[in-house]
């Protein structure tokens, strides 16, 4: 054997495994995301873009909230951009950020070997199982303003979470069936892991371009806007417009749009939070009006594929017949 | 072959491990009853879990169902029979019910009547048989707290049910659950094993051992601890094993190999707790020591599979750890610098419960009930003055990013940094303290000022619920109001604090509510309730002391039971119980009770006492309430008993010799006054009535 690995220390191990692994590729965040990517699309997902109204994650994405209810099968793969102004630290914190990125999966139904296709996807980023502890590790998801909530587990690379993996139980306060899987890889936190850095903005994107020569300047500014610059006045104001909105497109059956306009609606809320401008008394008013219209947004969705006659429903049954 | 091993293993995603041993316990209890019902003879029933299967392996299953032979009772002779000695068409009916002929019926005599019986035979089925016809019911009939769907089915289960096993001898049994049919095919170790087919029911455990599954639970517990030890020796540590940790990772792995990292020592600075939270909550590390209790910066896990890489497994969890710790030192520092009232400036902005407003609100009703308690004790100013000091402060670490972070640091952190903003050492220490007793067996609050906000504090809390409707149903207890209330009780249990009454804590606590407009539900509802909460956990304390029944009933029967005093006076009872007189003292109290109900709201008139027993009556009467006064004030329970018992055969000897419900109104109503107020005496006891005597 040409080298010994115990003698190279655990970085050069990791990187001349990964390094081998991915055919002489050192895994860079933009090769995770072409795996993953690659991955899913074997599996049959649908490769969607991330969304262009700010959430908060990747299960706000109609891709997901909308499409995960209904009996109609789906199966869809995104990154998605997740806004959480209050975790702004103006670029000084290691692991916490105004916007981090998800790597979404949805699976609709859920397969019967799921925890064996997604530890295929680990396989595929380098992570051998053999070489690792990977556990399953309890761990419930809630998000009660949009009405859903999931069973499920945080997954576990020696003792790192990497991904939450969950099977939504209800969304828009619809139970759901079929029941859909949701899988959530922390993008950030997986490139710490494999490239083994300490520091989110020392990680590798491609090449030479670092993750903080990318994202360092917007973390710090819009850490400062969120909380030092936003205009209170006009957040409040923009919130009851887009809420109006949103309710006058339900009127009109427009359910994306609506949507649109209740993540609109969700995110300028969460500036306000973020910004302490909402009292604690107001603080449930303001979740349950959004909770409000996603229910009702989500009840709307349902009667439209309903109406439509479920269309993926039918393509569904001739692709298995044929 | 006349007697085979039964398998059945439920494959599943991994169960969190909280569920399993229950779970399993009620698949076996289950499992028993299906075979009794079906009259199956078994032996030996032998459970099995990890995280991901539970299953239960029955020996000796007798291949064949037993026969039944029932005689079943019909209709009477006189119904069964025409008039001319035929079978009526109801006896018909009755025949062809049970499976039998009428030349089959039979007529008997039962009770006094002559009915018809039929005697059936079942014939006992092949075992294999009626295991596929029902044994699957067993599996739906497991309940967990918490459960869930997957994928198209309707079915529930704690985590997705992907395989099953079901197997007599070497045949698959093929049962269904949540469209999976049952097989002989178990899978391995996810990682370092395989699929395997079982050959036989009873060589289920040494084919997983071959598939690195250590099924059984306490070979893979033991395996844990010898490793642990192993390091322990190899290192030179002690590994203080954390009963609840261990039960954890027991049910985390299917094959354990324990492994050990490092940190860097600059993190032994920061407070133990904080250290062992991280490791032991967090990441499920057992943390490492010295003979003197002091950490090592060191940490031990233990993985799910083999030695292969542990290099790399070790590597991953320090990374872990050090980024944690990291995040730990940096809220510890930023913490340090918070002054207490900026943080408790912040609790004005979390809610506590949304009926009852903010953090901040809450701690203002904290404030005012332990003063009320202090001056009740008659405190002297200074303690007073400190008392409301940490009053003011003991919630002041919830607005830390520690706690914040790691909440079950919540009390701990607020010492500490109480004691760097150099607060008065016993405030301190009450920040820490009133958190106290979290849990059944759990250390109480030691100095006074922390015991005093320890119950201002669980009297808010569960007055305030009850105030807005929210209480403990069944299993449901979220907001932790009864061992809350059991802490109450537990603190009141000490004789330094029995001077308080519960009446006094349930009244200053809604008088607070009230004050704070926050009383959603009418107050004496809420105040009976409230009593009724205390009294049951009292009942629990009671009970665990081995105390009767009937003497329970009894002592908590009393006007206003108090901790204390009631477990005291319990102890009396039962001591008494063995006693010759004991009866005839408590059918007195009873006799005197019994009539009391019916007298009106009058005082008794002593003008009006002419017969000379129930002058004496009266003046036992007038004894034995001086005498219990004294009694009751030294909480001397067995002398209160025995001024009561002074009255005893006076009550008997006037029962003897006065008529009490005479012609004349005035003077009955004045001997049901009398027995009264006996009795209002007896109540402040206990309630007699409840005692049981053996005939």
């Amino acid at each position: 054997m040409f080298f010994d690995p115990m003698d190279w220390g655990w970085e050069a191990v990791s990187r001349f495994y990964f390094t081998a692994k991915i055919g002489g590729v050192f895994v860079e965040l933009q090769q995770m995301i072409i795996q993953l990517q690659n991955y899913w699309s074997k599996h049959g997902c649908v490769l969607a873009q991330p969304y262009d109204v700010e959430t908060g994650a990747g299960t706000l994405n109609p891709m997901t909230f909308l499409r995960s209810l209904g009996p109609e099968p789906w199966k869809v793969a995104y990154v998605e951009p997740s806004r959480r102004p209050a975790d702004g630290r103006y670029g000084d914190n290691p692991n916490r950020l105004y916007q981090h990125h998800q790597f979404q999966v949805i699976l609709k139904p859920a397969p019967a070997d799921i925890q064996e296709i997604y530890l295929g996807s680990l396989a595929a980023l380098g992570i051998d199982s053999r070489q690792h502890d990977i556990r399953f590790v309890e761990d419930n998801w809630e998000n009660p303003t949009f009405g859903a909530a999931g069973l499920g587990w945080e997954v576990w690379v020696d003792g790192m979470e990497i991904t939450q993996f969950t099977y939504f139980q209800q969304v828009g306060g619809l139970e759901t069936n079929p029941v859909s899987v949701e899988l959530t890889y922390g993008l950030e936190r997986l490139a710490l892991y494999i490239q083994d850095k300490e520091n989110v903005y020392d990680l590798t994107w491609i090449d030479q371009v670092k993750y903080g020569d990318i994202f360092y300047q917007p973390e710090y500014e819009h850490s400062k806007y969120t909380f030092e610059i936003s205009d209170v006045h006009l957040l409040f104001q923009l919130f009851e417009s887009y809420e109006k909105e949103a309710v006058r497109a339900l009127e009109e059956e427009l359910v994306f749009p609506a949507y649109d306009y209740i993540l609109k609606c969700s995110h300028t809320f969460n500036l306000l939070d973020a910004r302490g401008a909402v009292s604690v008394t107001e603080r449930t008013g303001y979740i349950g009006r959004v909770r409000h219209l996603a229910r009702r947004c989500a009840k709307a969705y349902v009667k439209q594929r309903e109406k439509l006659g479920f269309p993926l429903l039918k393509q569904g049954e001739e692709r298995s017949n044929g | 072959m006349d007697k085979q091993t039964f398998l059945l293993e439920i494959g599943c995603e991994e169960i969190p491990a909280r569920f399993v041993r229950d779970a399993l316990s009620q698949l076996a209890d289950r499992l028993t009853s299906w075979f009794q019902e079906h009259r199956i003879a078994f032996g030996e029933l032998k459970t099995y879990a990890t995280a991901r299967r539970l299953a239960v392996l029955v020996e000796e299953v007798a291949t064949q169902q037993t026969d039944l032979t029932e005689e079943v009772r019909g209709p009477a002779a006189r119904i069964a029979k025409t008039p001319t000695g035929e079978w009526s068409k109801a006896a018909a009916g009755f025949a062809r019910k049970q499976g039998v002929s009428v030349e089959e019926l039979q007529l008997k005599e039962w009770k006094g009547e002559t009915y018809v019986f039929a005697k059936k035979h079942l014939q006992g089925q092949k075992t294999a048989e009626v295991l596929a016809q029902s044994v699957g019911e067993v599996i739906t009939q497991v309940h967990f707290p918490q459960t869930m769907r997957w994928g198209s089915d309707k079915a529930r289960f704690i985590r997705p049910v992907r395989w099953l096993v079901c197997m007599l001898g070497e045949k698959v049994i093929p049962i269904q659950f949540a469209q999976v049919t049952a097989g002989n095919v178990t899978n391995g170790h996810r990682f370092l094993g395989k699929k395997r087919m079982i050959p036989a029911a009873e060589l289920y455990v040494d084919t997983l051992r071959e598939e690195y599954v250590i099924v059984e639970i306490e070979e893979r517990k033991s395996m844990i601890i010898r490793q642990l030890q192993q390091l322990e020796v190899e290192q030179g540590w002690l590994i203080p094993v954390d009963a609840d940790l261990l039960e954890e990772v027991l049910f985390l792995v299917e094959y354990p190999t324990a492994l050990f990292g490092s940190f860097e020592k600059e993190f032994l600075s920061l407070p133990k707790e904080v250290l062992i939270t991280t490791m032991r909550e967090h990441q499920r590390y057992f943390p490492v020591e010295n003979a003197q209790g002091e950490l090592y910066p060191h940490f031990v896990t233990v993985r799910n599979g083999d030695t292969y890489g542990l290099e790399n497994v070790a590597k991953g969890n320090e990374k872990v750890l050090r980024a944690r710790l990291s995040d730990a030192r940096f809220f510890f520092e930023e913490d340090l610098k918070l002054p207490i009232a900026n943080a408790l400036e912040t609790l004005e902005k979390i809610v506590f419960l949304e009926e009852l407003g903010t953090m901040g609100a809450r701690v203002r009703r904290i404030k005012d009930i332990a003063l009320r308690l202090g001056q009740l004790l008659a405190w002297q100013s200074d303690s007073l003055q400190k008392l409301e000091r940490a009053a003011e402060i003991c919630k002041f670490d919830l607005a830390t990013q520690m706690v914040g972070e790691f909440s079950e640091l919540e009390g701990y952190m607020g010492q500490i940094y109480a004691e760097h903003h150099q607060e008065d050492p016993q405030v301190a220490a009450a920040v820490y303290e009133h958190h106290f007793p979290r849990s059944a067996g759990d250390r109480l609050p030691q100095g006074d000022i922390g015991t005093l906000l320890a119950l201002a504090d669980k009297i808010d809390t569960i007055a305030g619920s009850f105030a807005v409707g929210i209480q403990p149903t069944g299993s449901q207890d979220p907001y932790g109001l009864r061992r809350r209330a059991a802490g109450i009780v537990q603190i009141l249990l000490q004789k330094a604090w029995s001077k308080i009454r519960l009446i006094d804590l349930i009244t200053f606590a809604l008088d607070r509510l009230e004050q704070d407009d926050l009383l959603q539900v009418d107050r004496t509802l809420v105040e009976k309730d409230l009593k009724q909460f205390f009294i049951r956990r009292m009942k629990a304390v009671l009970q665990e002391k081995g105390t009767r029944y009937d003497v329970i009933e009894a002592v908590l029967g009393a006007v206003e039971p108090e901790p204390l005093l009631t477990v005291k006076k319990a102890e009396v009872l039962m001591k008494r119980t063995s006693l010759e007189a004991f009866k005839s003292e408590v059918e007195g109290f009873t006799r005197a009770a019994n009539l009391a109900k019916k007298a009106r709201e009058q005082s008794f008139d002593r003008s009006l006492l002419v017969e000379e027993a129930e002058q004496e009556l009266s003046q036992a009467l007038d004894e034995a309430a001086e005498r219990f006064q004294e009694a009751k004030s030294e909480q001397d329970p067995e002398q209160m008993y025995q001024a009561l018992a002074l009255m005893a055969p006076h009550i008997h000897f006037f029962f003897d010799h006065v008529m009490v419900m005479v012609e004349d109104p005035q003077i009955r109503q004045n001997r049901l006054s009398l027995l009264k107020e006996i009795n209002q005496l007896v109540e402040q006891f206990a309630a007699f009535e409840y005692l049981v005597f053996a005939s």
